[in-house]
């Protein structure tokens, strides 16, 4: 029996959607040329078309035909020997569409495998993010922000064929450079795409993540019930209507806070979270009025705390609450946890503003939020500037990519 | 209990039709919510519902959907939040509720319809042809056809005992032949309310009730982790149906009101002594019972099963019964292109059920009386005639369409 090798990409909808496609494709189609076989699909209960949800590509490449069926017909594989997270902030986990609970980034990841993330965070960073594996991994950062290449609007920054280059440095036996410079070619037909390959297989920066390293939160779990312990007629208990809440200061309870599920929390949808600062809120509670996911707690001081276990980034509150700076959305890579903002500034009003001021000048502002047109196009021409998006000093493809294979959205 | 039954008044009798016994027995089963789209032959049953309304006689909501669809949508939540509900339609009216016939039973919704039956288009053609009941026959509809308004009268009360059960919570249709049921009066014993009292208990969702004291989220989106067990439910609540509820309701029936069925899952006749037998579906029983009691008189003897219930199949009483004769011949009041030897949808299903029997007589399909065409003493004497050269040996066709012209 010969070997077989699973790739997946996460990424979030809709706007990674053909990028982590164009990936997985490329994967396969580089295989090729090693003499290797294989299959390029997206996992089935994903909902990719919706906006930021985390979703997934795979690749499965095997040595022979025989082997690549111990692969098919999965949804998703059982392991992997690389994972690819194609936007930073999903390294916290994710909770795609219809799954159950948050589950780490790095839940596929053999022993010894590879977690690839594009980012501009250090790895202390990233790896302070992913959940804590039992046996050490190892860790390779591609320089660059959450990508939108391959949306046909957005003008294409190699980011399908960095990755493809730096898995050839990572794993050698899955893909050679030049088996990847072949399906560039032959794939794309654009010699810079080449290059870029080229140069993240000489940068991709790696390095080993022991056991004791990353975030020690167990992640939620749960034993799937027997058929003659479901209850019948597809019924599930409501959420409770939710009560008050208690100040940590005065102990006294009061405001509402709406109960919530507890096992499906969606905050991984998050890219960007609301920093509220509560000494300039007029509680107008249009915050609060207009948040699709009801995630604003009524404080017993008649404050609005976006819950961040509720929040699914949207922005909706920055947009309609009336006094300057008064919500911020911040990249979510700036925060460790889900705390409660309100709380932080009853306790240290003087040291939440520090926090604060802190947070919202955190670098990147923002990510899939886009305020003028275009802004992603100057956004590249900025990052190959100061060098995170490199072309060899030649200027970036001018061409629109679209995938020649796909007929249209989902 | 027994007391009050003692006490009460007797059976009238009234001249009515197989539909109007059905919303007699809506009356009497105190209905709470029903739905209606016109569509021949079903509109008889809710032309008389509504006089029923009109008259004072019946009091329930009474809603005109704009389409079979939501006829059936509005009575499933209806069903849901706690109300006993009845719906009903024919042919491809049915059909156009496909959508939500399918999610009716999955939902464990004990909702009770009848199924006018009706020849599905194209052509429009309004006789009876069972097809459109049998679409359903996969989903966890429970399916019983009848042959008399009395029997329709009856099965209704008994249909709604069984379905609302909490061991079953499926819907049940019960079919009946357009034309010769729904459009044919005849003298039906209609009981007391005090004898459906006793039988039926009132309808208790427990906690599946959409209620605001027991907040519930009903069918949410799953992925393939979920739903095989919930599957599972329903198989069982099949079962259930028909190992337990169905003869427990056939039982209460027969002492509460004195009028007994026998088998509740089919009717034998003549069967005690025949070499050869017939089964069938509905009002077809009547040319074949005057054609078998024709040709006892020629010593030919010919006994007849007629299946009331279909869902649930009552595979191996069926199977044990059938492989007593010398041969057996189903008329099929459907059909279904392609299937296996190009029979009709219950000769299939026989044929199934005999299969893990040891003895095996030979089968013969007969399709006949597709979109109302007449069954007729000649075509079951020729049916009877073929299955007597079956046992004799004689290789026959495994399925004859009898009654087109060639």
């Amino acid at each position: 029996m010969g070997r077989l090798f699973a790739v997946e990409i996460v990424y979030r909808g809709i706007f990674q959607k053909n990028l982590a496609k164009n990936i997985s494709r490329g994967i396969v189609l580089a295989a090729k040329h090693d003499g290797k076989i294989g299959i390029s699909f997206g996992r089935y209960g994903d909902s990719p078309e919706r906006n930021g949800i985390p979703a997934k590509s795979f690749a499965i490449i095997a040595t022979d035909e025989e082997t690549l069926q111990e692969g098919m017909a999965k949804y998703e594989p059982k392991e992997t020997d690389i994972s690819i997270s194609v936007d930073d902030t999903l390294c916290k986990g994710v909770e795609s569409w219809a799954w159950y609970g948050l589950q780490p980034i790095n839940r596929l990841l053999k022993p010894g495998g590879t977690l690839i993330v594009t980012t501009m965070q250090d790895a202390d960073t990233i790896i302070g993010m992913a959940h804590r594996k039992d046996f050490p991994y190892q860790l390779a950062l591609l320089r660059g922000i959450p990508s939108f290449s391959g949306l046909w609007v957005y003008k294409d920054d190699h980011t399908d064929v960095r990755i493809l280059g730096a898995i050839a440095k990572v794993l050698p036996e899955l893909l050679s450079l030049n088996a990847v410079e072949l399906a560039i070619k032959e794939e794309w037909h654009d010699d810079l795409k080449v290059k870029s390959a080229r140069k993240s297989f000489e940068r991709v920066e790696m390095r080993v993540v022991g056991p004791s390293e990353g975030n020690p939160e167990t992640p939620y779990s749960f034993e799937l019930p027997k058929w003659q312990e479901m209850r019948e007629g597809v019924t599930i208990p409501g959420i409770p209507a939710g009560k008050a809440m208690t100040d940590p200061q005065t102990q006294q309870a009061g405001g509402f806070r709406p109960d919530r599920n507890p096992t499906f929390k969606k905050f991984s949808t998050r890219t960007m979270r609301p920093v509220v600062d509560f000494d300039t809120c007029v509680k107008c509670t249009l915050c609060w009025l207009q948040c699709p996911d009801s995630c604003f707690d009524v404080t017993p001081d008649a404050l609005y705390d976006a819950n961040m276990e509720a929040c699914c980034g949207c922005g909706i509150c920055e947009a309609v609450c009336p006094v300057e700076h008064c919500i911020t959305m911040v990249n979510e890579t700036a925060f460790a946890d889900n705390a409660s903002q309100w709380e932080a500034w009853r306790k240290d009003k003087t040291g939440y503003q520090t926090w604060l001021q802190d947070k919202i000048t955190h670098l990147p502002p923002r990510e899939h939020g886009f305020r003028i047109r275009g802004q992603y196009a100057e956004e590249i021409k900025d990052l190959v500037k100061v060098g995170v998006v490199d072309t060899g000093d030649e200027k970036i493809s001018e061409q629109v990519v679209t995938d020649p294979h796909e007929s249209g959205a989902g | 209990m027994a007391k009050v039954i003692e006490k009460a008044q007797q059976e009238k009798e009234a001249l009515i039709s197989g539909s109007e016994a059905i919303a007699v027995a809506c009356k009497l089963a105190d209905v709470d919510v029903i739905t209606a789209y016109p569509i021949r032959p079903y509109d008889t049953v809710m032309q008389y519902v509504a006089k029923l309304v009109a008259n004072g006689e019946l009091d329930c909501e009474y809603i005109v959907a704009e389409s079979e669809h939501s006829q059936f949508e509005i009575v499933k939540h209806a069903s849901a939040v706690g109300a006993r509900v009845f719906c009903g339609s024919s042919g491809v009216g049915w059909m156009y509720a496909f959508e939500a016939l399918t999610v009716t039973p999955a939902l464990r919704i004990p909702m009770v319809a009848m199924v006018g039956n009706r020849a599905l288009d194209d052509p429009g053609a309004f006789g009876v042809e069972h097809n459109d009941a049998l679409a359903v026959r996969d989903l966890g509809w429970q399916l019983v056809w009848v042959d008399s308004a009395q029997e329709a009268l009856d099965t209704a009360l008994i249909a709604y005992r069984v379905a609302e059960d909490r061991r079953v919570f499926l819907p049940c249709a019960i079919a009946c032949d357009g034309a010769f049921l729904t459009h044919s009066q005849s003298m039906v014993k209609i009981p007391p309310q005090e004898w459906v009292n006793a039988f039926l208990p009132p309808y208790n969702r427990g906690d599946l009730q959409l209620h605001p004291d027991n907040p519930i989220t009903i069918a949410p989106q799953v992925n393939e982790d979920w739903l095989m067990e919930l599957r599972k439910h329903n198989d069982e609540a099949m079962k259930r149906s028909r190992d337990v509820v169905i003869p427990e309701a056939y039982r209460d029936f027969e002492r509460i009101f004195n009028r007994s069925y026998g088998n509740p899952f089919f009717e034998e006749y003549q069967t005690a002594d025949a070499d050869v037998v017939l089964v069938g579906m509905g009002t077809l029983s009547m040319p074949v019972k005057v054609a078998i009691r024709q040709m006892r008189k020629e010593g030919k003897k010919v006994g007849f099963v007629r299946l009331r219930w279909f869902r649930p199949f009552p595979a191996e009483q069926l199977a044990k019964t059938l492989s007593r004769f010398g041969a057996i011949g189903v008329i099929d009041r459907d059909f279904s292109f392609g299937a296996p030897y190009v029979s009709g949808v219950v000769a299939t299903e026989i044929r199934a059920a005999l299969y893990p029997v040891d003895k095996r007589p030979p089968l013969l399909d007969f399709i006949s009386g597709l979109g109302g065409r007449e069954v007729t003493v000649p075509d079951v004497r020729r049916m009877s005639d073929m299955l007597f050269a079956a046992r004799a040996g004689t290789p026959q066709p495994l399925t004859t369409w009898v009654g087109v012209r060639e």
